[in-house]
């Protein structure tokens, strides 16, 4: 270090700087540079090179900066830019939801109606392996709807038939005919297989019920 | 501020770059100074703080709520810093001194850009020679001075930010001091 001094001034020095001396050893430090001109000179250098160095301008970041940033960032996760735009646009937020809901409750109560087999109760129809009978000579007043099944018409039928996800079957023993000879049926006749059409049944039905009350 | 700033780092979890455009804004001088202080050229410093930003951007999720925030950018920013120059550096150095020129570097035969030498304001010529001589510092002396001298840090801080043994940070620091000692005491 340029001087004959013992090391220990030195490191006493910059444990000065760091403001981390101990009593001691401070004291020890100013009587030293009271007699010792090499360690003072020394200690004054260190002084006026750290007031040189802080003494330098703060400089700023280029103006734009951030913008340049923000521009230059990954895409930001979908999520938030829907949401943004959900924020927006409230009327169609809620009409996306109400659709959603909509097509998904009827997607879904489709699917579990698809594992059952289902008919219109009615005590004279019989039920056999997923096929409804109507029977010959029997006369069914009222509509029927079937699902996930076939209906077989012997009898007569005083109203609509729908069948959902089956058919409406011809005579087992040969009879040429769209519905057995004998059956007959005095309103329409609908198959739906599918979804889309079940959830135009879905709808107007449901439209029925509501003009009714 | 710490508290507006994890607020914000919040919603940047959340995916809002928004929120990060006013973290960019409370940090950029700083960042940038750590940067310029330490490649010493305005391009290069930009561009670093930029990827600085970025990469806090990118891995916030790595980001310790806990913590100051800001000891965790300046350690990706200094850690940016030291790759650029271990990788540029050159064959030669502009701050070796050329044969047979006493005491000329390469750095005298550059013209500085802007104002002609003497109409330099004599402060900025200081100012100059100081960046100047911050820059010869080997690179694990400079870190710890900008940080110390010119962020203004604690020792405990810097110790963090370089995930160094506060011991190691100190005796850099003291090494540095005196390099700089020596080449400024004629000022």
């Amino acid at each position: 270090m340029g001087n004959q001094c013992d090391e220990k001034y030195v490191e006493y020095m910059h444990e000065y700087l760091d403001g981390d001396i101990s009593i001691e050893h401070e004291k020890e430090l100013r009587e030293h540079l009271q007699t010792c001109s090499a360690c003072k000179k020394q200690f004054e250098e260190l002084e006026k090179t750290i007031a040189l160095v802080q003494s330098t301008s703060h400089i700023q970041a280029p103006p734009g900066f951030t913008e340049k940033v923000l521009k230059n960032l990954p895409k930001e996760k979908k999520n938030v830019s829907i949401k943004r735009w959900f924020g927006r646009h409230p009327f169609l937020t809620a009409a996306i939801i109400f659709l959603t809901l909509m097509t998904t409750s009827m997607v879904s109560s489709w699917e579990q109606k698809n594992e059952q087999f289902t008919v219109t109760k009615h005590p004279d129809i019989i039920i056999e392996n997923n096929t409804a009978i109507v029977p010959e000579g029997v006369t069914i007043t009222g509509d029927i709807v079937v699902e996930n099944g076939d209906i077989l018409i012997a009898g007569k039928v005083e109203g609509n038939v729908t069948v959902i996800n089956g058919k409406v079957i011809e005579e087992k023993n040969g009879g040429e005919s769209y519905l057995a000879s004998a059956g007959e049926v005095t309103g329409d006749i609908e198959e739906i297989d599918q979804v889309f059409e079940w959830l135009w049944f879905q709808i107007k039905s449901t439209m029925q019920k509501i003009l009714e009350h | 501020m710490e508290d507006l700033v994890k607020a914000r780092i919040k919603e940047v979890l959340k995916g809002d770059q928004n929120a990060f455009g006013e973290i960019i804004e409370l940090y950029k001088d700083k960042v940038y100074q750590i940067c310029y202080r330490m490649l010493g050229n305005s391009f290069e410093a930009e561009d670093c703080t930029q990827e600085a930003f970025i990469r806090a951007y990118v891995n916030i999720d790595r980001y310790n709520i806990d913590r100051k925030f800001s000891t965790w950018l300046f350690r990706i920013a200094t850690n940016l810093c030291i790759d650029r120059i271990r990788k540029k550096k050159p064959d030669y150095y502009l701050d070796a001194e050329i044969a047979g020129a006493d005491g000329l570097t390469l750095y005298s035969q550059i013209p500085s850009s802007g104002l002609s030498p003497d109409k330099k304001v004599e402060s900025m010529e200081l100012q100059d020679h100081i960046q100047q001589e911050i820059l010869n510092l080997p690179e694990k002396y400079r870190t710890v001075i900008i940080l110390k001298y010119i962020e203004e840090l604690s020792l405990n801080e810097i110790s963090e930010i370089l995930n160094l043994p506060l011991g190691t940070v100190k005796t850099r620091i003291h090494r540095g001091r005196e390099a700089l000692r020596k080449k400024l005491r004629h000022i």
